[in-house]
């Protein structure tokens, strides 16, 4: 039996991770795989949680996330390759145009 | 400590190491790609050692099988230098991250304890295809329609971005 504490911990531990990540980062491929893993962090919650509570609720809520994480993915890559195209970069510094 | 219990540790480790060389690596995307598949196959077998069998399949083949080699393909086609990335200076910007990321972990696990629910027993096809597919199209079930709108939008948001002119 594995403590309900221990799954949450790991997924706290992914996310503040996947938070760095997104944070520090200056490749946006990279933030965005950083962003896969916050996602990623929530769903293995969300499963601690549906094992806990015996309930499909919460194994429902993962399917939509990754879902939401697949889309976001298509989109997300898409204004990577528009962006490349434009300026030969995927570096975020590259593309700071409205930054005050 | 039974084999479960030593897979979960195992596997969650695995999963932080990988995590962190994914964002520590500022050299080489592809290796921060592969190492993102690392902490996806680790989260599976973790999801199988909670039950969630449907659930775990789908991680391997959405996660590591399909988004992670999407990525793959992009880094690819824009052909990344190794140098492309020097390292990065703003001293700033990482204290904040780090100092985000650790107050809301911190804040987070010194609460935990105690507010957390014990196990109960679970029925007897939890987190199968059957268990999963019944709560999904029978209480669920206009999640599951607007999800089809959400992929439908993201399919002809993407091509559209992707287009080489936009005329």
């Amino acid at each position: 039996m594995i403590p309900l504490e221990h799954v949450i911990g790991l997924s706290a531990i992914l996310f503040a991770i996947g938070t760095i990540g997104a944070v520090t980062r200056r490749n946006l491929i990279v933030m965005l795989m950083s962003i896969e893993l916050m996602l990623n962090a929530a769903n293995l919650a969300f499963v601690g949680f549906s094992r806990a509570w015996a309930g499909d609720a919460g194994q429902i809520f993962v399917l939509m996330v990754i879902v939401v994480a697949a889309a976001e993915v298509a989109v997300g890559l898409g204004i990577v390759i528009a962006l490349f195209r434009n300026r030969e970069s995927v570096n975020v510094e590259d593309v700071s145009l409205l930054k005050w | 400590m039974t084999a479960p219990q030593v897979l979960f540790y195992g596997f969650g480790a695995l999963a932080v190491v990988s995590a962190l060389s994914m964002i520590l690596n500022v050299r080489n995307t592809v290796a921060a790609a592969m190492s993102l598949v690392v902490t996806m196959i680790s989260l599976g077998v973790i999801y199988l050692l909670l039950d969630a069998f449907l659930v775990a399949a789908l991680q391997i083949m959405v996660y590591a099988g399909a988004i992670v080699v999407v990525f793959l393909f992009v880094v690819m086609l824009l052909n990344l230098r190794r140098d492309a990335f020097p390292p990065e200076r703003q001293l700033a910007t990482k204290a904040f991250g780090v100092a985000l990321a650790l107050g809301v972990l911190g804040a987070f696990l010194r609460r935990m304890p105690g507010v957390l629910p014990t196990a109960r027993d679970l029925p007897a096809d939890f987190g199968g295809y059957r268990a999963v597919g019944r709560a999904l199209f029978l209480e669920y079930p206009l999640a599951f329609e607007v999800t089809s709108l959400l992929l439908l939008a993201a399919i002809v948001g993407a091509v559209v971005l992707a287009k080489r002119r936009l005329d």
